[in-house]
């Protein structure tokens, strides 16, 4: 977090200048993101993102936690897509394990987690919308996130921090009656997805405020390291899920969006041709769904059943031992990406061979994509800049961790 | 999948593409690789860490052309202290690969790669923040998370975890 000290100082001669302060309580800056900007007249001349406000220090707290004491601390980086947090993070740990997760909770996660992509687009297009003036759009948008947060209070009990994937496997079968809740959702999804299309595509106003505004080529995308939806937009072929696929993604069958402009419309185009391909996956998650455990066979380190610590010793010895002293992971190091909404959501555990980690770091992608900002913004008008910042999706409890 | 140990021979790995590349461009900036869990990592030599990130990026066969992460491990009390570590991607071959630079208590200091991909001045600013380490050549090294005038780095392992009270 930076001081006002760290507002550029203007050379002698610059004097049409003047130095505006946006944020950190501006509502388009999705949070408490501060804008330093530099503006002559109505054109950014310079600008300057402050961040750090929502600094909690979740990455030191996590040295100090079991294991499986991090899953929901990983809810709280990016509110907007708790399970691709979660899932990252379980991912991670099972690699470092080295666990075997039974098909069906692989099918459950991916399932869980396009959901979850739909939730933090159907946010993201709101806001967006909203910032540049389509107020209907968020009202459209949020009756829908409605739906997918009461799918996640059924399954986890949590509308929002649903802490929902643990280390090997889900914490509970989904309750009776839940996919067909599903089933009822996706079928009805695509046909709301053309309302908001309706709305914004082909709208005169929509386009002549995000066609070439902010654009930003390829290569400038991949060096200031921009991925996702943001990435794609920009013209780059590139999705994790597809490209090096985790959790049994390379089961499924999905196309991945990508424009060429690299303008704030190219980014929605990629963004809303996703929600129609989670939506897809969705589907084929559930008519594919695998029968069978819920949980790896790994008793020392998966929680058990309520049902057998009532009958079985050992069930109750290994719950004790869980939660009291944590299982020890094997010492080595991790990366694991996953494809969030945002991009490229990357944990980088180290195990020092005891029950908590040493560190964990998480690659957060709109730490990486905030960096475009300046790029796209100088030279543009100030009006486009409210523009620019719900392209690139931020979220600000991702940025600051 | 049951564990396979860690290969940590560098004779061993001398095969890896970026192995190849680098000891090819010079043998004195790799100190060493582990293959662990199907990542791989190589130990860089400090003061060309920049020069080998150039190597690599440039690599016609596999071009590591996207900087992922920059971060940073405090393994005190024991020395070298820090590990600086680099993830690498490869967007067209849809490769990994993970550098590291251990870095002394002493003189935690190391070349920017800012100059190499425009990304990591986030990233270095956060792991000189958090941590403390210096990267040389870097446009605006100033804390990025913590408030301008705090004392101390946080995720140095000898702050404690509730803050000096």
């Amino acid at each position: 977090m930076a001081h006002m000290t760290s507002t550029p100082v203007l050379e002698p001669g610059q004097d049409r200048t003047m130095i505006l302060n946006m944020g950190p309580q501006h509502p388009s800056t999705h949070g408490v993101l501060r804008l330093i900007l530099e503006i002559d007249g109505e054109t950014v001349v310079r600008l300057m993102p402050d961040i750090g406000y929502l600094h909690t220090g979740i990455e030191k707290t996590c040295e100090a936690k079991f294991y499986q004491q991090v899953v929901p601390l990983t809810d709280r980086i990016d509110y907007l897509c708790p399970m691709t947090n979660n899932l990252c993070y379980a991912l991670a740990v099972e690699k470092l394990l080295g666990l075997e997760i039974p098909p069906k909770a692989q099918w459950l996660r991916v399932m869980m987690n396009e959901l979850t992509r739909i939730n933090s687009h159907l946010v993201w297009l709101g806001t967006h919308a909203m910032d540049i003036g389509a107020l209907t759009v968020f009202l459209y948008c949020f009756r829908e996130r409605e739906d997918v947060l009461r799918l996640f209070e059924a399954v986890s009990g949590q509308r929002m921090m649903t802490s929902y994937f643990r280390i090997g496997g889900v914490a509970l079968e989904p309750p009776l009656g839940f996919f067909d809740r599903v089933r009822d959702f996706a079928n009805r999804f695509p046909s709301k997805v053309d309302e908001y299309e309706n709305l914004l595509t082909g709208n005169p106003i929509w386009t002549m405020r995000t066609k070439g505004v902010a654009r930003i080529t390829a290569e400038d995308a991949i060096a200031l390291g921009a991925s996702g939806p943001t990435l794609r937009g920009s013209g780059v072929d590139f999705d994790l899920r597809r490209d090096m696929p985790y959790s049994g993604y390379e089961n499924f069958k999905f196309k991945v969006p990508v424009a060429q402009e690299g303008d704030v419309f190219a980014r929605y185009i990629c963004r809303v041709q996703e929600l129609r391909e989670s939506i897809a996956i969705v589907q084929q998650a559930l008519d594919g769904m695998p029968e069978g455990p819920i949980k790896a066979d790994a008793p020392k380190v998966v929680l058990p059943d309520r049902e057998k610590m009532k009958t079985q010793m050992e069930a109750l010895i290994y719950h004790f031992k869980i939660i009291t002293e944590g299982f020890a992971v094997p010492a080595g190091e991790v990366y694991q990406a996953v494809e969030s909404p945002r991009g490229e959501m990357g944990y980088y555990v180290v195990s020092d061979g005891t029950a908590k980690p040493y560190r964990v770091h998480m690659r957060a992608a709109c730490l990486a994509n905030l960096q475009l900002l300046p790029k796209m913004c100088e030279g543009r008008l100030l009006a486009d800049v409210v523009a620019a910042i719900g392209s690139i999706d931020i979220v600000l409890g991702e940025i600051d961790r | 999948m049951p564990l396979i140990p860690a290969i940590t021979d560098l004779e061993a790995l001398k095969d890896h593409p970026a192995v190849v590349r680098l000891r090819s461009w010079n043998s004195a900036a790799v100190e060493g690789a582990k293959f662990d869990r199907d990542e791989m990592t190589i130990y860089i030599e400090r003061s060309s860490i920049r020069e080998a990130c150039v190597i690599l990026r440039d690599d016609p066969s596999c071009p590591f052309n996207f900087l992922s992460d920059v971060t940073c491990v405090d393994w005190y009390p024991s020395q070298p202290r820090f590990e600086v570590v680099y993830e690498l991607l490869s967007i067209p071959n849809k490769e990994r690969v993970r550098l590291k630079v251990r870095l002394d208590s002493d003189s935690p200091v190391v070349e920017s790669v800012t100059s190499v991909w425009p990304s990591a001045n986030y990233f270095e600013r956060e792991v000189f923040d958090l941590f403390g380490i210096r990267f040389t050549g870097h446009p605006y090294l100033r804390r990025i998370q913590m408030p301008e005038d705090w004392e101390g780095h946080p995720l140095r392992k000898d702050y404690p975890v509730e803050g000096y009270r």
